[in-house]
């Protein structure tokens, strides 16, 4: 990677990557992602996030959904661990709680492939400063 | 002014990414507005200049103590010196409290961009977290940010093109409670034991290797970037008079929604715990919130509708600590939970003073004859006025506020103390020695469910007949009464002595 080399470069830089995400949730865009993040921070990962992880990628491909799961550190929700956050393109994106495999497999069928909220959804319950 | 944004209930500052990044892959911070504060504050920004943004916006230390972080920053600068340090203290040791740690495996970043800051503002080229090691993936992913930050040139030499040199280290620390004092802490990084030293010298004129130190917390270092972006004045119109801003706590304890929240400074106790929180367990009677750690105290019911801050916490009898917030219901003994802190303080006490080695022991040892149902009322004065010795004397902030759990409870608590002392009862049927275990003789059909589980064959009684425990036998384990499908067994506060 080259190194940046100015604030310029970096703003252009965050730019770039901005919209490349964007991109990636545009609803028009045939390039675009399902984005799903699993909480794993070590508590995530104690309750079995990775696995979970591990099992969304699996079957997401095998499903030939396209999308990309990453993990992300802690949402907060420690009592519902594992938790996810699933954002179709252009949609808001919505927090699952208790996620076995038995709720992930019901998440990529009702709601990624059919847009149908299922159970254990959590509300956002905070503001951020963006 | 005071309470403007709390009815919005969280407000997430230094939580920002957490959850929202993958936090082993930079780019995905540097879409987040990561680094574009360093950025502007090398290019636009004389350190004196961001320095005072510090002290405009009053952010103050969330390591507990409240010291005003500007200020701390201003003094070090000021210190004369060919090499200065800044130093991450991520020695979380509170029992029962996560926030730094989840602010290290979600968002490092934001961490290292504000020590960047601090040693352009204090004139140090050199950084170092001193991190536990029970802590091995939020070591891990420093690991990878650090790493990944020197390969965009956004830490190492010539940080984007200014001229500014800024490299982090980590130093791990073993675990000890005391080294989360910046004396202490700076000793076990020197490879020294990790006791604490007499303050003056402070470390921002004599710290790590003798050198002008400036020692901040995890998380008020996660608050520097967006204060530098959105200004002063946005931060400061947040939280209450004197504290600004937000403070993230980790709720555990007998609470619906056990988690990691960050809301203003000013928020009341009720809307953490019954609002966010989600309200205490099985619908029992709440009872206490102890906050601050070992080092602080517990907030009863009537503190419920004090709004949060540095200073009516400590007014309360508590104090803001780190941010550990431990709820507790009706079935917490508070006497048992001043011990048990007790219990971890003497395990903690690094043993170089007298009052918080000897001092502590005894405390412990009078509250534990307190459970035992063997105290008298001399104890308690004696508890007080111990506890009011060590405060006193102790060399370091570990002693010093070590006998707050006991002065906290004694004030609130009172009457427990007393029950347990003269009335031998604990209320909460905690103290083994002060409660015993009966069988209804109407309501038990003699199934023998509870003799076979009985660990210490403490149970007696022949088949279909009611069946009766030993008290002088049982261990108070409550097998039994799981067992039990008839509700035959139940707890009766009297003292084991008595039977």
């Amino acid at each position: 990677m080259t190194r940046i080399k100015s604030l310029d470069e970096l703003k252009n830089k965050r730019d770039e990557l901005k919209s490349a995400l964007s991109l990636l949730d545009d609803p028009d865009n045939p390039d675009r992602k399902v984005q799903i993040k699993v909480a794993m921070a070590t508590c995530g990962i104690a309750s079995g996030a990775r696995s979970i992880k591990d099992f969304l990628t699996a079957e997401l491909s095998k499903r030939n959904i396209p999308s990309v799961v990453t993990q992300t550190g802690c949402m907060g929700y420690c009592y519902a661990e594992p938790t996810i956050e699933v954002k179709l393109p252009g949609r808001e994106a919505v927090i699952f709680g208790y996620v076995d495999r038995i709720k992930a497999d019901e998440i990529i069928e009702k709601y990624i492939k059919k847009g149908e909220l299922t159970e254990g959804v959590i509300p956002r319950n905070y503001s951020t400063i963006d | 002014m005071e309470k403007q944004i709390t009815q919005q209930g969280q407000l997430r500052i230094a939580l920002r990414n957490c959850g929202m990044l993958d936090p082993e892959n930079i780019a995905e911070s540097i879409a987040r507005d990561a680094y574009q504060a360093l950025g502007k504050v090398l290019k636009e920004l004389s350190p004196q200049e961001c320095i005072n943004i510090l002290k405009q916006s009053g952010l103050r230390g969330r390591g507990g103590a409240g010291f005003p972080t500007g200020l701390k920053w201003e003094i070090a600068s000021k210190s004369q010196s060919d090499q200065k340090y800044v130093v991450c203290n991520a020695d979380e040791g509170d029992p029962g409290a996560f926030m730094d740690r989840s602010i290290l495996e979600g968002d490092p970043h934001s961490v290292l961009e504000a020590m960047a800051i601090c040693g352009y503002c204090i004139g140090a080229d050199k950084g170092l977290i001193y991190i536990r090691a029970e802590y091995p993936l939020a070591i891990k992913r420093l690991r990878i940010a650090i790493d990944q930050a020197m390969e965009y040139g956004l830490l190492g030499k010539n940080i984007l093109g200014s001229g500014f040199n800024f490299e982090i280290k980590l130093r791990y620390g073993a675990g000890a409670f005391v080294c989360g004092e910046e004396t202490a802490l700076i000793h076990s990084m020197e490879g020294k034991r990790g006791e604490p030293t007499n303050k003056p010298p402070f470390p921002a004129t004599s710290g790590f290797m003798k050198k002008p130190t400036n020692v901040n917390n995890v998380e008020t270092f996660a608050n520097i970037a967006p204060i530098i972006l959105k200004g002063p004045d946005w931060f400061s119109s947040i939280g209450t008079k004197n504290s600004k801003g937000t403070k993230v706590f980790a709720l555990a304890g007998k609470i619906n929604n056990v988690g990691l929240i960050e809301v203003p400074m000013g928020t009341s106790l009720r809307e953490i715990i019954y609002e966010i929180g989600g309200g205490i367990k099985e619908d029992k009677k709440f009872k206490a919130v102890q906050t601050g750690g070992p080092s602080g105290g517990c907030l009863t019911e009537k503190h419920l509708d004090t709004p949060i801050d540095y200073e009516n916490l400590i007014e309360a009898g508590s104090m803001m600590g780190s941010g550990g917030m431990i709820v507790m219901d009706e079935n917490d003994c508070m006497v048992s939970v001043a011990k048990f802190y007790l219990d971890f303080i003497v395990g903690e006490s690094c043993g170089k003073c007298t009052p918080c080695r000897v001092g502590n022991k005894r405390l412990y040892e009078i509250l534990e004859k307190i459970t035992q149902g063997k105290g008298v009322m001399k104890d308690l004065e004696k508890l007080k006025n111990l506890s009011y010795i060590i405060k006193d004397t102790a060399l370091c902030g570990l002693g010093q506020t070590s006998p707050n759990p006991v002065l906290s409870t004694l004030e609130n608590f009172y009457d427990e103390y007393y029950e347990h002392v003269v009335e031998k009862k604990c209320r909460a049927g905690h103290c083994k020695n002060l409660f015993h275990y009966v069988i209804n003789e109407e309501l038990c059909v003699g199934c023998a469910a509870c003799k076979r589980c009985c660990p210490v064959h403490a149970i007696t009684g022949d088949k279909r007949m009611p069946h009766y425990i030993d008290s002088n036998i049982c261990i108070r384990c409550g097998e039994c009464i799981e067992k039990c499908s008839f509700d035959a067994i139940s707890i009766q506060l009297e003292p084991k002595i008595l039977v």
